[in-house]
């Protein structure tokens, strides 16, 4: 199963005019060439005329390069990065909601390790959250896979280049 | 600045773009933008069906080079639009297509005649807008305009909710000024200088290649670099392959031009890309159909590759240089590069390479069988006698199939923008709608759509359209029966099982039906009446011809690189077939010694 996590896949970070339908164009490009996604989230910018989708993609179905410049020639995409690991900060969230009737306690030490948060507490379920790098986020997740997931929801990776490491600019050439 | 409303502005602002004829059905939604049509100087030619609006426009851009309009209503309409979008998108075709949409606040409601016509059609145009305010429409002409014509051309699309161009709603009028409309595109600036550095790289490539070839394609059309081109020829010598999307870019007459490469290239242009050690792609997109199995493509060859698209650039074939920019400015670059290193005496010598060509050309020239007495016509025979005996510019369309490569293979391309085809998308049913735009845009030049009897039935209503507003083209219309290319693969691929390929020589009455069309129609049969016939057609200038020819059925197109296949499996004509195996034989002796 591929992971939001895996290091193996690659982050673009793409500066989009904020227009009626961005999404689709987006979207649709990626399934017209076959190429996977990963994780996408979508969010306004500081600028009110352009909006950042985050996309991680799976480098296996097409190389990086040519999804990049097939990206460029959509008319609404402006710039895009490409944001490596060891270079960029990375966050993602989790909310899940575990079966915890016979190891709560156990449940709650591996949220205090891993830094998460109890959102809510029923006689036999939890619901944790977690904030933190993808893959961290890919560990406690796995770890709570033993005790029973009901329900887990996570926002795709959210990514900016680190203060004073800026990254090439994709250029589409 | 005059206070218009949406429609009067839609018109206004094609005016101002110097459209001068566009392609169109009105229906519903678009309604409204019809009524100003009336006080345009724009010409509306009205066709048959909206496919045939798109085509037609096609035929326009190609043969102008300015881009094609079209204009349709909604749902139905916009759908019947969606193929010629997808073959102007796969053929680089400049084309703005302006379609109706059912009123804003009916959007999503599934009113009567709405459909999704920005969604279906995102990944067969460039760009597309829905327009949502009447004030928007000057800029977005403005930007379609620009962005199908800009870059790598293309279809574009811009539809258009009925309320804002409704002269009723007083929401639809705005002060128009279209020099001060303005669009702002800050994602879009398309390359289009070389890069000098590489550039350079290139030329040293050139200037080392013992084996190189000129692999030209439609972006030498689109970019007019046919001149550069020729210039660039000259000083190097190069010989020059042509694609189907760009036969006349460079002329077939020219003795350093091998003619179309690919699945149904001669020998030569298919056996000097693979065995050369330089290919230099112009404005060319290493298709399937030209690359035959990928594995197998060129095995030896360096690759210089040239286009404004840089997504082209390593998407089927890693280049060593490659250059994101406008082909003739590329091309011009280069010849300044080369000259700057004292080319030609400084460059390695190519002239085995060329008595090499020049030997294959020899012993595999294109060639097929006359018909024997009381045969129906060889449809090379057709295309030859046509070539010989219309002008000498005269602008060639074809539809997809055995007849396209035929016309391809045997007309002789000496002019650019004289050949008009579907080559990406192989659309049947290209070519009369083409021909009704490439002769609304160039009323001088005979204008010949070479069709076949399978793609004829499919848009033949178009020449209700050419009678009716006087575009006097002339159809050749291969009649053989079949749908002779899928009777081929059946024929060579499916042990001469023959599966839904019949036709009819006589169903439908094809003269009867020209005539009905409004046209001059003419039958022949046997090769005397050919050239009479065709001079008749010739001579007709003030409505349509249509010349059935009635064909043999047994042709095939050869050479064949089979499907799936290496261009190294090419099948010639079976005349050429012992010398082929003698020179592999020989050729395999030579690599095992």
């Amino acid at each position: 199963m591929t992971r939001p996590g895996d290091l193996s896949h690659h982050t673009l970070s793409v500066l989009v005019e904020d227009k009626a339908g961005v999404l689709a164009r987006v979207a649709d490009l990626f399934a017209r060439r076959g190429y996977n996604i990963v994780s996408l989230a979508v969010a306004p910018t500081n600028d009110h005329r352009f909006s950042r989708i985050t996309i991680v993609v799976d480098v296996e179905s097409a190389p990086l390069e040519q999804i990049v410049k097939q990206l460029f020639k959509l008319i609404n995409v402006v710039e895009i990065q490409e944001l490596s690991p060891n270079a960029s900060v990375e966050r993602e969230l989790m909310i899940a909601t575990v079966r915890s009737a016979q190891d709560r306690s156990q449940i709650v030490e591996l949220v205090d390790i891993f830094e998460a948060k109890i959102l809510a507490v029923s006689k036999d379920r939890l619901t944790v959250s977690l904030e933190g790098h993808p893959s961290k986020v890919d560990d406690f997740e796995e770890l709570l896979r033993d005790y029973g997931i009901d329900d887990v929801q996570r926002t795709g990776r959210i990514a900016l280049p680190k203060i004073g490491n800026t990254p090439a600019k994709v250029r589409a050439e | 600045m005059t206070r218009l409303n949406g429609a009067q502005a839609l018109i206004k602002s094609l005016e101002h773009e110097g459209v001068e004829v566009i392609f169109g059905y009105p229906g519903g939604a678009i309604l409204p933008v019809y009524d100003p049509i009336i006080d345009s100087t724009i010409r509306h030619i009205l066709v048959r069906h909206e496919q045939g609006a798109g085509h037609a426009a096609e035929g326009y851009a190609h043969a102008t080079g300015r881009p094609g309009v079209c204009m349709v209503t909604s749902g139905p309409a916009a759908t019947n639009i969606v193929t010629p979008l997808a073959d102007a998108m796969l053929d680089s075709v400049p084309m703005v297509c302006i379609t109706g949409q059912v009123a804003l606040a009916a959007i999503g409601t599934d009113a009567f005649q709405e459909c999704d016509t920005t969604g279906i059609t995102r990944s067969i145009t460039k760009h597309n807008f829905l327009v949502t305010r009447a004030e928007d429409i000057p800029g977005t002409i403005k930007a379609a305009f620009y962005i199908a014509t800009s870059g790598r051309p293309g279809p574009v699309l811009v539809d258009i909710p009925k309320n804002i161009v409704d002269a009723n709603n007083p929401d639809a009028y705005f002060d128009f000024d279209y020099e001060s409309a303005n669009f702002d595109l800050p994602g879009y600036s398309p390359s289009v200088d070389p890069d000098l550095d590489l550039v350079d790289a290139a030329a040293k490539l050139i200037v080392d290649a013992v084996r190189p070839v000129l692999y030209v394609g439609g972006g030498v059309l689109k970019s007019r670099g046919a001149e550069a081109l020729g210039e660039l020829v000259e000083l190097t010598g190069i010989p020059v392959v042509t694609t189907l999307m760009a036969r006349g870019a460079f002329p077939d007459r020219h003795e350093l031009c091998l003619g179309m490469p690919g699945m149904h290239g001669n020998y030569t242009a298919v056996n000097a890309m693979q065995k050369s050690d330089l290919l230099i792609a112009l404005g060319s997109r290493f298709d399937d159909r030209i690359t035959g199995r990928l594995g197998g493509f060129a095995p030896d060859a360096k690759v210089i590759h040239i286009d404004i698209d840089p997504a082209e650039h390593g998407k089927v074939r890693r280049p060593d240089v490659a250059i994101a920019a406008d082909c003739r400015l590329a091309t011009e670059a280069l010849i300044s590069a080369l000259k700057t290193k004292g080319y030609p005496s400084s460059s390695t010598d190519i002239s085995s390479w060329r008595s090499t060509l020049s030997g294959w050309q020899e012993m595999f020239p294109l060639t097929y069988e006359q018909s024997v007495d009381g045969e129906l016509l060889k449809p090379q025979y057709v295309i030859e006698r046509l070539r010989d005996l219309s002008p000498k510019d005269t602008i060639v369309t074809s539809g997809v199939g055995q007849h396209q490569m035929f016309a391809s293979q045997y007309w002789e391309f000496n002019y650019p923008y004289t050949w008009i085809n579907s080559g990406g998308l192989g659309t049947m049913g290209f070519s009369i709608p083409a021909a009704v735009g490439a002769k609304a845009g160039m009323p001088d030049r005979t204008v010949w759509s070479i069709d076949g009897d399978g793609c004829f039935q499919m848009t033949a209503q178009e020449l209700v359209t050419a009678s009716k507003e006087r575009i006097p083209i002339k159809v050749a219309l291969l009649n053989n029966a079949y749908l002779g290319m899928v009777k081929q693969w059946q024929d060579m691929f499916y042990d001469e099982r023959l599966s839904e390929v019949h036709l009819s020589h006589d169903l439908p009455d094809y003269v009867k039906w020209a005539e009905a069309m409004g046209c001059v129609a003419f039958r022949v049969e046997s090769p005397e009446e050919v050239d009479e016939v065709i001079n008749k057609a010739n001579a007709i200038n003030d409505r349509p011809v249509v010349v059935e020819f009635r064909c043999v059925n047994s042709e095939k197109v050869f050479p064949m690189v089979p499907a799936g296949g290496s261009n190294e499996d090419l099948i010639v004509d079976p005349s050429q077939r012992e010398v082929q195996a003698r020179i592999r034989s020989a050729s395999s002796e030579s690599s095992s010694s």
